[in-house]
């Protein structure tokens, strides 16, 4: 029993365009969920219009798309410790909004994910989620980059992928051998890349623009470098290298070669990334642009824009990191790095990805789905006859306004607020379960009576 | 004393309401002869509401600004030397860095405007401890606080302020960004013997990278059509800045020699010594110290300027500080004239509506 039951069971899903790039589908299709939440037919559309396997929902997708629900490799989701600005429920309730099913939550907490107990504890604040949730676990312990953190007892209580993220491992000797000791279980390092002496305390990207606002700058180099040191030890040591939030041209030629030459390397890049800039902090030095890895420059984000749709950076991820709104309201020197990003990355990709044609839907929905999960070898991010029903109902013409009431996360730090952004999550289903829906915009999702039935039970959490 | 003098004089002046009398009226008021100057035709207002920096002022606000602290330059050397523009207006210092001259330039050109003044000081570490500035700004809004000058450690805390007060906000240095009216007392104290900077080349020599001043002294200086070029180590000479426009040296005898009408002297942080940005002051101060040699280089005429406090025997020899070229001592005098007429003409508000009534 987990929160999900609580939520209405879709029994079918009819009149949408099917799009799963793990399968390579992408057609007008009928999805039927048994009473267990699999997926148990995918028909062609119309067919048995009336066949319904279980007493489930009627979901009428006419003229949306129905995809895998989407997987985040990287968010934090501030439980332990600071759950004034987020909780593994209310992220993970972001997440859906957001048409992620899947996350996984990085470890800087307080305390941090160092241990099989605080794995247990969060998959434990997981059971009241409407998502899947997955921890990832600090590689040293407690976060401290001095001696390796339980690995293997985290391992065994459910963490997927092991990063000091917010920090990289600062000693390439601990780093290797963290790498070394991963690989009986098959695990990924994630990296944060940056040296902390090169970078400092700067607070935005060193460049034209930090010259003229006179704030400290963080160099790519100092990314590129630290790539490139833990590129040489996953060349070495076999490990599987995942390099977080990529943010400068030069990773990306860096990730190119690696894996030209074989490297088990993978990357990831945030949709902020892919479209906000450096001089956006000029016009007047809001925090809500302050971000680690920084905003870069316009030509890095071309590169990854490209990198992306080549294939060389793996997957999106979107580093949601909640702040409290006292903490992003003040000297841009003094708050937090960090944007949330749960809700609005696919509108912020569809801008960023498909409005400049470098990818179409299939493209686009593989880089938030299959791509993600293959990184971390989770089984998610397709739509497969007997697996859960994971899945989300996208608008992609509908559009919506970002403000502070929009969005469902317990913090509002998004660069994003006042963005007019095109395509709508409609709905958001996890085992079978309407998670979330957005009926209220005028959709003709829900069919007859059952329309009722699945509005008020989703109303009365 | 004479202040009460001045300000019953005054009085009758500033009944009719916000509208403020220029320079010119101003001055009659407390002394009882006309200054001459360019603002007399035109009561001029300001495109900007508040003074943030440089970057981005036009060239008419600057031009305004100059030749209002000319007229108040005038006021200064009369045995009244208070006048009342300011009058019931609350200005509040709030300074969350040490500072003697800007804080004392600041404070001595409010209460000659007549204005109340309140200082707030708090310690740079304070700051860093979480006493947040946002509730600090609350309470001055509460306090109905008309104008806030702010000095800072972090670029961008005065934009702050404008985002959640309605108060007028003067910027008087914000960490490495800019520090405006230095950089207009600089421009002042060139415009006042030159008159036109056409033709004119200002260098500015040190460390850059983390200097307000010399961010100031560039963007004004461009607007006004000199020509400006920097000269200091790599290490503190930033990249980008030949982007803006900026001529960048590292040897400063190509930079004299491509003919320098003035050069600003940046006082060089000891503690960059430590962060090896510089192996040693003495390195710098042989590849980079404006000594008699050097200074005997400039165009004939040519001035030497340093925004204090200085280090002598680093950025400059004593020789040059209080030498013939030296315009040290009158940039911090100009610094007053040139803060009274910010602060005069922010506080006459962006409105061109009170125009017509002012010409009294």
């Amino acid at each position: 029993m987990t929160a999900r039951d609580q939520f209405a069971l879709v029994g079918r899903i009819s009149g949408g365009r099917v799009i799963d790039p793990g399968s390579g589908l992408d057609s007008p299709a009928d999805i039927l969920i048994d009473e267990r939440g699999r997926i148990s037919r995918i028909g062609r559309s119309g067919s048995g219009a009336s066949s319904v396997e279980s007493d489930g929902d009627v979901l009428d997708a006419t003229g949306m798309i129905v995809a895998p629900g989407f997987v985040d490799l990287h968010v934090h989701l501030r439980e332990p410790g600071r759950e004034d600005e987020e909780t593994v429920a209310s992220g993970s309730a972001a997440a859906a909004r957001g048409g992620f099913t899947t996350i996984c939550c990085m470890p800087n907490t307080e305390p941090a994910i160092a241990d099989q107990e605080t794995v247990r504890f969060v998959l434990d604040r997981a059971l009241a989620a409407p998502g899947r949730v997955h921890p990832i676990g600090a590689i040293t312990r407690d976060r401290e980059g001095k001696s390796l953190a339980g690995i293997a007892e985290m391992v065994a209580a459910g963490a997927v992928a092991f990063s000091d993220d917010g920090a990289p491992v600062g000693s390439a000797g601990l780093l290797r051998r963290a790498m070394q000791y991963s690989r009986m279980f098959n695990v990924p390092i994630v990296e944060h890349c940056d040296m902390p002496d090169l970078s400092a305390d700067g607070v935005m990207n060193e460049g034209l623009v930090s010259t003229k606002l006179g704030l400290r700058g963080i160099p790519p180099v100092s990314e590129e470098i630290c790539l490139a040191r833990d590129i040489a030890l996953a060349r070495e040591t076999g490990a599987h290298l995942h390099a977080a939030h990529l943010s400068t041209a030069g990773s990306v030629e860096i990730i190119r070669r690696a894996k030209a030459e074989g490297v088990n390397v993978t990357a990831e890049v945030t949709p902020h990334h892919l479209i906000l800039t450096d001089d956006l902090i000029a016009r007047d030095f809001d925090p809500l642009y302050k971000v680690n890895p920084p905003l870069r420059t316009r030509r890095d984000v071309d590169a990854l824009r490209q990198g992306l749709a080549d294939g060389v950076i793996d997957c999106i991820a979107t580093d949601h990191a909640p702040h409290a709104e006292q903490e992003k309201d003040g000297e841009f020197d003094l708050a937090p790095f960090g944007m949330v990003g749960l809700e609005t990355a696919l509108g912020v990709c569809v801008k960023a990805l498909i409005e400049t044609g470098l990818l179409d839907w299939p493209g686009l929905i593989d880089c938030l789905t299959r791509r993600a999960a293959r990184a971390f070898h989770l089984a998610a991010g397709t739509i497969t006859v007997g697996s859960p029903a994971d899945l989300v109902l996208i608008d992609p013409d509908a559009q919506w306004r970002v403000t502070p009431e929009s969005l469902i996360s317990k913090s509002k730090n998004s660069p994003f607020l006042g963005w007019e952004l095109t395509g709508v999550v409609r709905a958001t289903i996890v085992d079978g379960r309407l998670v979330y829906q957005d009926f209220a915009a005028g959709s003709s999702l829900s069919t007859a009576a059952r329309r009722e039935r699945s509005v008020t039970s989703t109303a009365k959490r | 004393m004479t202040v009460s003098h001045s300000e019953q004089k005054v009085e009758a002046r500033v009944k009719g309401g916000k509208t403020m009398p220029p320079p010119k009226a101003v001055a009659d008021g407390a002394g009882g002869h006309d200054p001459a100057g360019p603002s007399e035709s035109t009561p001029g207002r300001l495109r900007i509401r508040h003074l943030l920096g440089l970057e981005g002022v036009r060239r008419e606000d600057i031009d305004l600004i100059l030749t209002t602290a000319e007229s108040f330059k005038e006021v200064l050397d009369r045995p009244i030397k208070k006048v009342p523009p300011l009058r019931g207006q609350t200005v509040v210092n709030l300074f969350y860095e040490p500072s003697t001259r800007t804080r004392i330039s600041f404070e001595l050109a409010e209460k000659r405007l007549s204005a109340d003044v309140v200082n707030f000081t708090a310690s740079a570490s304070s700051v860093q401890k979480g006493e947040s500035l946002r509730d600090t700004v609350k309470n001055i809004l509460a306090m109905k606080t008309d104008v806030v000058v702010i000095r800072h450690p972090c670029p961008g805390a005065p934009h702050f302020l404008t985002r959640t007060t309605d108060a007028i906000v003067l910027n008087a240095g914000d960490g490495a960004h800019e520090h405006p009216t230095q950089g207009l007392l600089d421009i002042y104290t060139l415009w006042e013997r030159w008159r036109s900077f056409s033709g004119r080349r200002v260098l500015i020599v040190g460390d850059i990278l983390h200097s307000r001043v010399a961010r100031s002294n560039i963007w004004g200086l461009l607007t006004m059509g000199a020509q400006v070029s920097v000269c200091g180590p790599t290490t503190l000479v930033p990249r980008p800045l030949s982007e803006l426009g900026v001529e960048v040296f590292t040897d400063i005898n190509c930079a004299l020699e491509a003919g320098v009408d003035a050069v600003n002297v940046l006082r060089i942080q000891r503690e960059r010594q430590s962060s090896d940005f510089l192996p040693s002051l003495r390195e710098y101060s042989r590849l980079f110290g404006i000594d008699a040699a050097r200074a005997a280089r400039l165009r004939p005429g040519g001035l030497v300027m340093h925004p204090g406090p200085m280090n002598r025997g680093v950025e400059i020899t004593s020789d040059v500080a209080d030498g013939k070229a030296s315009v040290i001592l009158d940039q911090v005098t100009n610094g007053l004239a040139v803060r009274m007429a910010v602060l005069y003409l922010l506080c006459s508000g962006p409105s061109p509506a009170a125009v017509g009534t002012s010409g009294q």
